[in-house]
């Protein structure tokens, strides 16, 4: 270590301090990421309709089901997380939100979707 | 003879990728920031980075074998950066916004004691060559070890550590130049600037070997 700079190491620990995410940019986020997982349910719903037509299918609804059943819960300590957050005014807000994210993220989703 | 390939049900996976997502939110965001030096930026880093792992994550799981996913993340944020740079072809279009990272972290007092020197501190990690000042963020800003930091950087532990050696060193030469500098402003006449100090100290660093 030179003279200038005696602890350098502890400088840089208080100057890259961790940055805390704005509360904004969380509650996006968690809108995408629980949007994803409702589309993904309604996809299911759709097309489990379809398969319904074609025997082929009549085994597949089952598992469709379990899925879709489960799916709504799967994102729910960040549901509970954002309840804890917003305040009622703001609730359509965060919907209005929501839903434009839902129709931005839609290619988005069909790739996830062909993924999982 | 086929490979058996085990699909956990999707809830799960979501469960336990909201974990994930909780866990190193903060981290994703701070490395984001750093490396960007723009919240905007940093905020569509973020947001891309868990959508790109939401995608890949089941088979993130299966090929992790146990191993912290944290690396995996920031490999991608560390992706998604590089292709942002590609992309506009340039660099942070504006320093790091200082003022506020300080006032966000640290106390009045502090602020008034150390501002000046952390903001040399900062100024001087914007000098270096990209790959050492993401593993100094790495290594400072996240808390990660050298194996997470070799894992996201996709290096060896050693090659690492060298890289992590070689960034302190070059930061020491870049900050002890510019706390010379006004000592001899004045009386100096060869005209040298911080970026002077940074490309003679990576000449140096790299005279004892390659960071690679």
């Amino acid at each position: 270590m030179t003279e200038a700079t005696p602890n350098l190491e502890g400088l840089l620990r208080e100057a890259l301090a961790p940055v805390e995410p704005p509360e904004d940019l969380v509650e996006r986020l968690e809108s995408t990421l629980m949007s994803i997982t409702e589309m993904a349910v309604d996809e299911l719903e759709a097309w489990e309709l379809s398969a319904m037509r074609d025997p082929r299918n009549w085994g597949r609804p089952a598992a469709a089901i379990v899925l879709g059943g489960t799916a709504g819960a799967a994102l729910v300590l960040l549901r509970a997380r954002r309840r804890a957050h917003v305040a009622p005014a703001g609730v359509s807000g965060v919907r209005d939100s929501a839903e434009r994210t839902i129709r931005d993220l839609g290619r988005e989703t069909r790739k996830l979707l062909g993924n999982l | 003879m086929t490979e058996q390939v085990s699909h956990k049900p999707k809830a799960q996976l979501d469960a336990e990728f909201s974990e994930l997502y909780r866990a190193h939110l903060r981290d994703v965001y701070s490395y984001a920031y750093y490396r960007v030096g723009d919240h905007h930026d940093a905020e569509d880093l973020t947001e891309q980075t868990f959508l790109q792992a939401y995608r890949h994550f089941e088979r993130a799981q299966r090929e992790s074998h146990g191993r912290p996913l944290r690396p995996w993340l920031i490999r991608i944020a560390h992706n998604l950066a590089a292709n942002l740079y590609r992309d506009r072809s340039r660099k942070p279009a504006s320093p790091i916004d200082e003022t506020t990272t300080l006032a966000a972290l640290h106390t009045t007092e502090q602020l008034v004691e150390g501002r000046d020197e952390l903001s040399r501190v900062l100024d001087g990690v914007r000098l270096l060559p990209d790959d050492r000042r993401e593993a100094l963020i790495m290594r400072f800003a996240l808390g990660m070890d050298n194996r997470e930091i070799a894992r996201a950087l996709g290096r060896s532990d050693g090659a690492t550590k060298v890289l992590i050696h070689r960034a302190i060193r070059q930061l020491e030469e870049i900050v002890g130049d510019r706390d010379a500098a006004p000592a001899a402003e004045g009386g100096r006449s060869d005209g040298r600037t911080p970026q002077d100090a940074a490309g003679r100290a990576a000449t140096n660093a790299r005279g004892s070997g390659s960071d690679d």
